[in-house]
């Protein structure tokens, strides 16, 4: 009767402990790209360009200004569910050219009796326009902290890079804002 | 050989000891005859679960208003009938056909991992047990669908979430090892003369899906892993208060979620695509290419996954380009439908239980696969997603596509398990109750979804009272329907009409040479295969 153990190594044969072993490294392997997806979808969509995510901050530099056209820019603020600050844009809308660098303010007052800490999280409609949106002071790039009563004005130094498509003549900006207190730094 | 006697339980080679006595048996059984035997059970009695929480469903919708349950219990169901399906029946039927059968086709003694085998199989029943005794509990079972979206299945979520991440690592786990088993028995263990391109179709496309299991099951347990980081250690993966983000939790779902689709219906395939040609007394038509479609298949679901979230803000590039992969899937496996249908043609066919079931999976997955097509159109999809419509679809290519792909597949091979055949007329009375079920269930969600129902409702508005109540009543019909199966199934385990080795006239492979009931061990000598 043929024996049913496994062949041991040094004879020719079907390894089936080869082929198992290489697919549990394949199986670690594979928790660890679930891992890297995390940062690989941010660099993939930076690469593309097709994130829809604002990036920042940059220098401000002196660029050519498009005097040939005004954009409309127009801010929004949402809170997320249970966030309860003020918070709102202190101008509706700028018509602007591109290239011009703009300052607008926002609001923001903590209405508890407790310090809070607040991330502002941006969004930009038409995605296309996001690539395009350059800013050099945003209260988005850090947590924002207010103690309790506490409020005040939060500024937003921006440009929209020439380069713009010109079928663009609308971009909205939307902040979100969230209560951070799990993350604060 | 042995003498065959009626009750495959207690067969002794000689020279080998029978099969141990009693309980222990089964708890400390490598050999994969008896591990198919329980992965089955195990699937039919999930089955049976699942199946009650569908008629819970169903009876809370059979009329608008709420009437029998809560909603926060009626998202509970909806949650733990997807989980117990998805992950407790076909998973585990599939490897069960997988247990059984992948040694006798390919003329093996056993799996090429045995003992590792056994703890595949007896993870289960803890990892279910854990996630059902969540029912029991105040916080209540999982909420969240069984997509288990973040936020709502970390910030927002019962406690139980923590006993279902663990549930799926365990059931995680248990798939991995027993996908791993699976390649190592076909690529190692195959008689000689037994190249590839010889390989049964069945053996084909389980070598393939147990491929994607490895590539994605360890990506489901990555996002689970992120979900209980985020809910237990201050991670922020999926909040954007930390800067995380909800739709990363989709995507890597996703990644995972659409291969996953297709692991539940490759081996359903393959088990049409043995018993076809049997009761036609034909050859496959076209086997290489049956071959090359299924990898193809395979493939092409890695690069879809975003199919399932159209509607979540993606870029129009992105859009175009997840919309135009999915339709690409359309034509492999229209090859696959041409296949089937050309080894009919011209054969000499009956119409055996085991071939209703497989007719009615091509005819029914097609259908099945006509909804996809047009989910996959994605500026149409912003008016079906998450609605009825989606239901419809995928309850289309699993029920009458999956199930009954594993229900034809144990009606075929059932007389070579027990060694009797089962009554026929009984057979094709289940067939025909659950084929009137399934469409009297499934068909009218179609146009209730394309009506504008939303999932995932415990209510609606009126317009959809009146299909929803057909709906109902065709579960009903579909579920009792099974309690014919499983009648039919302990009447031919415990006797009936002697089975031949072939069992079946048109059938070929090596699983048809060995005797009826199939010897507790057999091919301890490899055969020789052409």
């Amino acid at each position: 009767m043929n024996s049913e153990s496994p062949k041991s190594s040094n004879q020719p044969g079907p390894k089936p402990g080869n082929t198992a072993l290489k697919l549990v490294l394949a199986a670690v392997a594979m928790f660890g790209f679930g891992f890297a997806l995390v940062p690989l979808y941010d660099i993939f969509c930076e690469i593309t360009g097709i994130n829809g995510k604002t990036a920042g901050p940059v220098e401000r530099v002196e660029q050519w200004v498009d005097t040939s056209r005004t954009i409309k820019v127009q801010f929004l603020t949402t809170n997320n569910a249970g966030m309860p600050w003020e918070f709102k844009a202190l101008q509706e809308e700028v018509e602007m050219h591109p290239g011009a660098w703009t300052q607008v303010e926002f609001w923001a007052l903590n209405p508890t009796t407790e310090d809070m800490v607040g991330q502002a999280v941006p969004s930009v409609s038409p995605a296309e326009a996001a690539q395009y949106v350059q800013k050099t002071e945003c209260f988005c790039f850090s947590q924002q902290k207010l103690k309790a009563g506490e409020g005040r004005n939060m500024p937003l130094i921006f440009s929209l890079d020439p380069k713009i498509p010109s079928h663009i003549g609308t971009v909205t900006m939307s902040y979100t804002i969230f209560d951070a207190g799990a993350f604060a730094e | 050989m042995t003498t065959a006697t009626a009750n495959h339980d207690d067969h002794a080679d000689h020279g080998h000891h029978g099969p141990a006595k009693g309980i222990m048996r089964w708890v400390f059984t490598t050999n994969h005859k008896d591990i198919g035997t329980m992965y089955l059970w195990f699937a039919f009695t999930m089955l049976f679960i699942g199946g009650t929480m569908a008629l819970i469903i169903r009876s809370e919708l059979f009329q608008p208003g709420m009437q029998l349950i809560e909603p926060e219990f009626f998202n509970q169901m909806t949650t733990m009938h997807g989980l117990i399906m998805v992950f407790g029946a076909i998973m585990p039927a599939f490897v069960g056909l997988a247990n059984w059968m992948v040694p006798l086709m390919v003329g093996a003694p056993d799996m090429a991992l045995p003992r590792m085998n056994n703890w595949s199989f007896w993870i289960l029943p803890f990892a279910f047990g854990m996630l059902l005794l969540t029912l029991f509990t105040e916080a209540g079972a999982p909420n969240f669908g069984w997509t288990f979206y973040a936020p709502l299945s970390t910030t927002y979520a019962p406690s139980s979430v923590t006993y279902f991440i663990f549930g799926v690592h365990m059931m995680g786990i248990s798939s991995i090892m027993g996908a791993i088993n699976i390649i190592a028995t076909i690529l190692n263990l195959r008689a000689p003369g037994m190249t590839l391109m010889k390989m049964p179709l069945f053996i084909w496309t389980w070598l393939i899906t147990a491929y994607l299991l490895i590539a994605v099951m360890p990506v489901l347990a990555g996002v689970v892993t992120m979900m209980l980081m985020d809910i237990h250690f201050g991670t922020s993966f999926f909040d954007a208060a930390g800067g995380g983000d909800p739709v990363l939790f989709q995507h890597v779902f996703w990644f995972f979620g659409h291969p996953e689709v297709y692991i539940m219906i490759l081996p359903a395939f393959g088990i049409v695509s043995q018993i076809i040609p049997t009761f036609a007394r034909k050859p496959l038509f076209g086997y290489a290419s049956m071959v090359y479609a299924t990898s193809s298949i395979a493939f092409l679901s890695f690069i879809v996954w975003a199919h399932h979230m159209f509607t979540v803000g993606m870029p129009l590039q992105t859009e175009l380009f997840f919309m135009y992969a999915t339709m690409l899937i359309a034509i492999p496996t229209g090859v696959k439908v041409f296949n089937w249908v050309s080894t009919m043609f011209r054969g000499s066919m009956t119409f055996e239980t085991p071939m209703l079931f497989a007719l009615a999976f091509v005819v029914l997955f097609t259908i099945g696969g006509f909804s996809g097509l047009m989910l996959a159109i994605a500026p149409a999809d912003f008016q079906y997603h998450d609605t009825y419509f989606v239901v419809a679809h995928f309850h289309y290519v699993l029920v009458p596509g999956a199930l009954f792909g594993i229900i034809a597949g144990v009606y075929y091979w059932l007389p070579k398990w027990t060694g009797h055949y089962y009554n026929e007329n009984l057979g094709k009375f289940h067939f025909w109750m659950s084929f009137i079920g399934v469409n009297v269930t499934f068909f009218p969600m179609h146009f209730i979804g394309l009506a504008g129902m939303p999932r995932r409702i415990p209510d609606y508005a009126l317009q959809f009272a009146d299909f929803n109540a057909i709906a109902t009543v065709g579960a009903f019909v579909f579920g009792f329907s099974q309690l014919i199966f499983l009648f039919l199934l302990i009447k031919t385990i415990r006797g009936g009409e002697k089975a031949t080795d072939q069992v079946w006239e048109g059938a070929e492979g090596l699983e048809w040479t060995i005797p009826s009931p199939a010897p507790y061990h057999t091919f301890a000598e490899p055969p020789h295969v052409k």
